[in-house]
């Protein structure tokens, strides 16, 4: 048995070390939010955090990871909600929303590291691939959620 | 009536590491209305309940393009009830089976699912909202005229008196539907044409159980396929023995034309397929490549007896009197749909002899169909439990391969749920592409640069010939191999389109806007003769439309949308290029840029579009925008090759989508003139590759011929 920390809590599974990780998610612990579209790391469905950092699953061993705290889409928010997620829904995102799990977990560690991201910030680190297109609307997202402190500071100041 | 709780099964999954909560999730697909005794069917597509909520059943499926929201949106205008109380279900196949085809068409393709059923959903909307106000009026005595009723609550003026929706809606199903319904005229629609936020995005941002891949049940099982590489193949010998001896495995199925292994995770089952060696029979097909289909394809353009998808005035007389002669050949390669979702289908053949099955379909009618055959059983006794589509774009409509295979797997394991999913390397290898083609245009001009005569030979595929044969006319013509040119707005008065069908051992589709390609074709043609006038390519093209022609209409709010014919930058060029098809009318200006390495960077895309109506507007916005992307990779650097039989692509490393950076700034200009209702899915994605390749031509002077770029060196010479 291994000891895996997902959504803030341990749990214990039995498989194979080499398994990746998104398939301890998916068909082990029933996360399937976390999804699965090319298996060889290039498209970034598979997005989850590790240790806040955003990795990809798809290939990742499950052994590599035990001990680091996992974060999935089912637990980015402890309320419900979290402000990645109200934004888009704000700036209507998604289409067919197969990618968007993984596009929000790539935003969510930019935007932890980097609240203030530029256009060059957001094409070098949101990488995930979206056959549907909405790639305009993901940046104006993100951009959004940079403003929004700023924002907020310039009304307290006036 | 009031609908049992028991007519469908609501299907719960837990999940115990939701944030630290024990989450219960229900599939959209279960039947929140119907599982509450309490509430109210008032008619197939409209359920209410006691405090008002309504549930407005959708019969076609969702891929991302909105209709989901679209079609709620138009029920809930005429029903005149409360947007922020409405949700939105999937109406069940099997009962639509039961009903008589009580939903009209649930096939979800041609940009067809606001367009041809507007009709009927918006008189479901007002023959609800008739009959609610009747039981309300005979509630209280009066006539139903003296009532008036807005956003759910009907008034009666004279006495004062309200009753909600949710308060009459039982009384109301008891009642005959009016004979007749007035709709409303669009100019006063107040939920329709509106830009409401989709029903469907919160729970996609949360990562909610919505997809096909993502159904979870009791006891199931996961299934991972190899089907023979090359198209049209079977299973010669397997040896399971290593493969059945992994862990978690379950079984190996063998059928003709696939294996499949089964196991506890969709890991397992994959590992150990890959770990079986399979000895395939390919069949006759074992030396096909790139070279014998350009083959094929030639030969068919040099036939000399070919049918005729146009014929007007006589192209040789024309030709013999023309000032000048220009001919080119143009061509475009196989391309896969690439999904995100990859092809699925959960089945579980249930042992009172019940199939139930879960899928990403476009088309649940045929889902039922191919689900019914596989397993031996009637359609009463098959459910298609319809999950939101992780991506379409036509490959899940006609072809029911997966369904077919997942019923396969679950009757070689009956009782037990069983989840089938592709790798992505199968869903590369094994789709139903868009055809490769061979087009050769050749346009007499007169003196002055006019168009007197246009011959077009089209070598292609047909997608009907193997999908949909009874909708090829009666000389055998396919329209989706034909279209922009069998129905070419420009005024030229001679005319002739020869269709050289030849099918290949490819399986071809319905890939997004099929036929588009000779968007491309024609487009970046008639701007080589545009050259060859020394004419503006906006008013060259304008000077062959009619005065009533709505592609004017288009062409001018692109090309002001644009600014036309203003300065650009340094180094930044305008191409342009029209189309009309599903419906809608659809004008396009590119801008691009080519550096001195000969990089392609597509700026702006103004995108003017004409579809009558608009539901939505921002969703038609957002089908723009995916148009763009979904059509530049296709310009870009996407081909699927063929060798030794089989696709050479076999995932996104060698098959590229698109990324952020790449993607160009969009502006849709609606310009919906009335009176008729146009498709947004696919409208915008033909005239992409025209403008952005004539675009190309005014920055380089290198006329792309062929597509993709990768074959192109667009440094300037």
């Amino acid at each position: 048995m291994q000891e895996l920390t997902v959504n803030g809590r341990i749990v214990a599974i039995d498989v194979e070390p080499e398994m990746p990780l998104l398939w301890v998610l998916r068909d082990h612990l029933n996360l399937t939010g976390t999804k699965y579209a090319c298996g060889i790391s290039v498209c970034g469905t598979c997005t989850v955090l590790v240790n806040g950092e955003a990795v990809r699953s798809c290939m990742l061993p499950v052994a590599s990871v035990l001990g680091k705290k996992v974060v999935t889409i089912e637990g980015l928010s402890k309320d419900g909600l979290h402000r990645i997620q109200k934004a888009w829904i704000e700036h209507q995102v998604p289409q067919c929303g197969f990618c968007q799990t993984g596009m929000i977990m790539s935003a969510a560690a930019l935007l932890a590291k980097n609240p203030n991201p530029s256009d060059a910030d957001i094409d070098a680190t949101i990488t995930n691939l979206c056959r549907c297109g909405t790639y305009a609307r993901v940046r104006k997202a993100i951009h959004a959620l940079a403003e929004a402190p700023a924002t907020s500071a310039t009304a307290q100041r006036g | 009536m009031t609908v049992a709780i028991s007519r469908r099964e609501f299907l719960k999954v837990s999940a115990a590491l939701g944030g630290g909560l024990v989450l219960e999730f229900s599939f959209p697909v279960a039947s929140a209305a119907a599982g509450a005794a309490s509430a109210t069917e008032v008619n197939a597509w409209i359920v209410i309940h006691p405090d008002d909520r309504v549930v407005v059943r959708i019969a076609r499926s969702e891929m991302g393009q909105g209709t989901y929201t679209a079609l709620a949106q138009l029920v809930a205008e005429e029903l005149d009830c409360d947007w922020t109380k409405v949700s939105a279900e999937f109406a069940s196949p099997n009962e639509h089976i039961k009903r008589n085809r009580i939903w009209g068409s649930m096939s979800t393709g041609g940009s067809q699912g606001v367009r041809s059923s507007q009709d009927y959903v918006r008189k479901a909307g007002a023959s609800a909202r008739e009959m609610l106000i009747m039981a309300a009026a005979a509630r209280w005595k009066v006539p139903a005229s003296a009532c008036t009723v807005e956003n759910g609550v009907i008034s009666h003026e004279p006495t004062k008196r309200k009753l909600r929706y949710g308060q009459v809606a039982t009384e109301a199903a008891k009642l005959a539907p009016p004979r007749e319904v007035k709709l409303r005229d669009p100019k006063d629609w107040k939920i329709a044409g509106k830009s409401l936020r989709r029903l469907d995005i919160p729970d996609k941002v949360l990562g909610k159980p919505v997809f096909g891949v993502d159904v979870t049940l009791p006891g199931m099982l996961h299934a991972s396929i190899a089907q023979c590489p090359v198209f049209g193949g079977k299973v010669k010998r397997i040896d399971a023995s290593v493969a059945e001896k992994m862990r978690g495995v379950k079984k190996v199925v063998r059928e003709e034309n696939f294996v499949a292994v089964v196991a506890d995770s969709w890991w397992r089952a994959n590992e150990a397929l890959k770990k079986m060696p399979i000895d395939w029979d390919v069949g006759g097909n074992g030396n096909a490549s790139n070279e014998t289909i350009t083959a094929m394809l030639r030969e068919g353009l040099g036939d000399p007896k070919l049918p005729q998808a146009r014929k007007l005035g006589d192209t040789d007389a024309a030709f013999a009197a023309a000032t000048k002669v220009i001919e080119a050949e143009y061509q475009s390669p196989y391309l896969n749909h690439a999904t995100m979702e990859p092809q699925t289908c959960t089945a579980w053949l249930k042992p009172e002899g019940f199939l139930e099955v879960w899928t990403s379909t476009q088309n649940a009618e045929a889902s039922m169909a191919a689900a019914a055959e596989a397993a031996g059983l009637p359609l009463e006794k098959v459910e298609v439990h319809k999950m939101m589509l992780g991506g379409g774009f036509g490959r899940r409509g006609g072809p029911q391969d997966f369904v077919a295979q997942g019923v396969a797997i679950a009757k070689a394991m009956p009782g037990v749920p069983l989840k089938m999913m592709w790798s992505r390397e199968e869903d590369m290898q094994h789709g139903f592409y868009r055809p490769a083609s061979i087009v050769h245009m050749k346009a007499g001009l007169d003196a002055k640069g006019n168009v007197i005569a246009m011959q077009t030979r089209i070598a292609c595929p047909s997608i009907l010939k193997v999908l949909l044969p009874q909708a090829l006319n009666q000389g055998g013509i396919d329209f989706t191999a034909v279209r922009s040119f069998s129905d070419m707005p420009y005024t030229v008065p001679n005319q002739q389109v020869d269709y050289a069908m030849r099918n290949g051992h490819v399986p071809v589709g319905f890939w997004r806007a099929p036929g588009q390609q000779n968007a491309f074709y024609r487009e970046c043609f008639i701007d080589e003769l545009a050259v060859a006038a020394g004419k503006d390519p906006i008013e060259y093209r304008l000077a062959m439309l009619k005065a009533d022609d709505k592609n004017r209409l288009v062409l001018e709010a692109a090309a002001k949308a644009a600014s036309w014919g203003t300065s650009l930058p340094p180094g930044v060029h305008r191409g342009v290029a029209i189309a009309d098809g599903f419906g809608s009318f659809t004008a396009m200006v590119a801008e691009v840029s080519v550096s001195a390495k000969g990089d392609l960077k597509v700026r702006r895309i103004v995108v003017a579009i004409d579809s009558g109506h608009v539901v939505n507007p921002d969703t038609c916005r957002a089908q723009a925008e995916g148009n763009v992307v979904f059509g530049l990779g296709s310009i870009l650097y996407q081909e699927n090759n063929v060798k030794d039989g089989r696709i050479v692509e076999s995932n996104f490393h060698n098959f590229r989508l698109p990324r952020i950076d790449e993607m160009p700034k969009v502006e849709t200009v609606l310009v919906p003139t009335g009176g008729f209702w146009g498709g947004h899915g696919e409208p915008a994605i033909l005239p992409l590759a025209p403008a952005v390749c004539n675009a190309i031509f005014a920055a380089t002077g290198k006329r792309i011929r062929a597509l993709p770029l990768t074959h192109h060196d667009l440094r300037r010479a």
